[in-house]
């Protein structure tokens, strides 16, 4: 039964993996830029609500309905007055560029928090519901519901708006949706802008979970990378699914060897799948 | 003069060639402690880019993971020293053969299976980190704990067990990024390195050519680990202290791309520029943080220059640099 709780845990907790690795493999599936910065948006959306929290006594899960727009807005501008002008440059430029980005928000974060651990107090935090004989802790359902939400409303808006659909045929045939007269410079700027509301949305949930620092956006960052791929760079829900393998593998690994070693399952998960099925568990050929 | 013919060089590009030469043997007689340890870090960048840029710039192979063999050629001769007394040389010899062993697997399994562009820079930087995990519970070489060279009170400098001053370290890797250097510039100038580079262009048309694609990018992977190696051996003795975390970092790597992508990728000189602009940038910015009590500062202003930097010369400062100075006549 120990088990079973640690699996669901993790499960949970792979759930918001999950919702941020989707931006991650929204962005890479639509505008084909590989977001080195993704780690660090997430961080500043955790600061967020980490503020809102702090100042105004709000919880994170309704901090969401700042922290979601703002880095909506944030991923917009971002691509329209930069990363749009790198579209077609080659790989080591874009990760120069999205490098110097993830530079400047974690330095910008250093300068506004300093380097040490905040989290929130949630009078929730100790809560959990009994199911049978598992045991499931409030911030858990909580954040990974928060999660397959999130998702939902992704999959419904690329499903049913005129939007979405036009994203989805940039994504498709980026020339063709040129032929027939979409604004592509702008409906990338939306697709980054919907990826940076995942990582928001996320890091809000994630909030309820960890602690924040500045110097965690790179392990996020990684473990996004890890995520998408497992699951399928491009596909949705494969991103889930990577984000649910990834947290039990983690919860698993650090119970039955030891924590340090969480990382190393997942590296070692991904050095497989790379290996064996390079293009993700869920992802086309 | 010979040096100059061998690089092909126009006569004006020798004359600065000769000169930057000249100028960085004389440096040290005239430099304080301090200004040969930046130089030290300079010429540790401009080495450890200048192997990187045989497997990115020459051959187009996205690697983000290079930490991984500084660690192994840090970490084999440290450890054949402390433990065997083995001469750092040959521990040297050691770490670039395991290096090698490890740049050729990963090279192999990757394309072997079709893994390229930006999956496989993820996977050289899943093989990295994995790495590190492994070597932070590696008991023989410290594990977290750190491994530890002993330091010899020496009055002189002994260069045959690489234990002496930072000027000592400082001639050798000189030495040995001139060295790199020529041999980027042979490569080039071979036809191995007409195949790295159609291969970087267009790997497709490469392999119609006739171009055994799979092993030319084995052989990039496998001379960038063992030239990367080598710097990582003079590494763990300039550094004396080890720690997998620090060694294996995914910092590491990122700063070892940095310099020559911003320097001018594929370039000879452009690694070596880049070094010296952006060890330059990050010391001006350390002593001048230091004058406000500023979290963050540093780094912030670090990422603006970078951002400048790709915003206004992405193919890098040296095109524009050996523009500038007129030295546009030799072929790179």
């Amino acid at each position: 039964m120990l088990y079973l709780n640690i699996i669901v845990a993790g499960l949970l907790t792979g759930a918001v993996y999950g919702l941020m690795a989707l931006g991650l493999s929204v962005i890479f599936g639509v505008i084909r830029i590989v977001n080195f910065a993704h780690g660090e948006m997430m961080v500043l959306a955790m600061y967020g609500a980490c503020l809102a929290n702090a100042r105004f006594g709000v919880d994170p899960l309704r901090a969401l309905i700042l922290v979601v727009p703002a880095l909506f807005l944030l991923g917009y501008v971002l691509q329209r007055g930069l990363i749009n002008r790198y579209i077609a440059r080659p790989d080591h430029e874009q990760f120069l560029l999205l490098l110097a980005v993830a530079t400047v928000i974690t330095a910008s974060l250093l300068m506004g928090f300093g380097p040490d651990a905040r989290n929130v107090q949630l009078d929730y935090a100790y809560d959990s519901y009994q199911l049978g004989a598992v045991l499931l802790d409030k911030v858990r359902v909580l954040a990974a519901a928060g999660a397959v939400l999130g998702a939902a409303a992704l999959w419904a808006f690329f499903r049913f708006t005129r939007t979405g659909k036009a994203i989805r045929a940039c994504a498709d045939n980026q020339v063709g949706a040129q032929v027939v007269g979409l604004d592509v410079k702008r409906l990338y700027a939306v697709t980054f802008g919907l990826g940076a509301a995942c990582v928001g949305a996320a890091g809000c949930l994630m909030l309820l979970l960890v602690d924040v620092q500045p110097y965690i956006a790179t392990d996020y960052t990684l473990l996004a990378f890890i995520t998408v791929i497992l699951g399928g760079l491009g596909s949705m829900p494969g991103a889930l699914l990577g984000g649910v393998l990834v947290g039990v593998s983690e919860a698993l690994s650090g119970f039955l060897v030891e924590p340090s070693f969480k990382s190393a399952f997942s590296f070692g998960l991904l050095i497989l799948v790379l290996l064996v099925r390079p293009q993700g568990l869920l992802g086309r050929a | 003069m010979r040096a100059a013919r061998a690089l092909d060089l126009s006569p004006r590009a020798a004359a600065a060639l000769g000169l930057f030469v000249a100028v960085m043997l004389l440096l040290p007689l005239v430099a304080n402690a301090y200004v040969v340890s930046v130089l030290v870090v300079v010429l540790f960048s401009a080495y450890f880019g200048q192997s990187w840029n045989v497997m990115t710039g020459f051959a187009g192979q996205l690697s983000l993971g290079h930490a991984l063999y500084v660690g192994l050629g840090a970490y084999t001769s440290a450890a054949l020293f402390v433990h065997l007394g083995l001469s750092p040389w040959l521990g040297m010899v050691a770490g670039m053969a395991v290096a090698t062993l490890a740049g050729s697997a990963i090279a192999a399994l990757s394309f072997r299976f079709r893994v390229g562009g930006v999956y496989f820079a993820l996977l050289t930087i899943a093989f990295a980190e994995f790495t590190r995990i492994l070597f932070d519970h590696f008991g023989w070489v410290g594990a977290t704990e750190g491994l530890f060279l002993p330091v010899a009170n020496l009055s002189h400098d002994d260069p045959l067990r690489l234990r002496g001053s930072s000027v000592m370290f400082y001639y050798l890797l000189l030495a040995l990024s001139l060295a790199a250097l020529a041999l980027s510039h042979a490569l080039l100038n071979r036809r191995v390195g007409y195949y790295w580079q159609a291969i970087r262009e267009d790997e497709e048309a490469a392999r119609a050519l006739g171009i055994d694609v799979f092993r030319y990018k084995i052989a990039a992977m496998a001379l960038s680990a063992a030239m990367t190696a080598l710097g990582g051996a003079l590494l763990a003795f300039y550094d004396n202290n080890l720690y997998p975390d620090t060694v294996f970092a995914m910092g590491r790597s990122i700063e070892i791309i940095i310099a020559p992508i911003i320097g001018g990728l594929g370039t000879l000189f452009g690694p070596i520029v880049g070094a010296f602009l952006l060890t330059g940038l990050g010391e001006t910015m350390t002593n001048l943080s230091t004058h406000f009590e500023i979290n963050g500062l540093k780094q912030w202003f670090y990422g603006a220059a970078l951002l400048a930097i790709v915003a206004l010369q992405p193919s890098g400062l040296w095109p524009w640099l050996r523009r500038a100075l007129g030295l546009a006549e030799g072929r790179r």
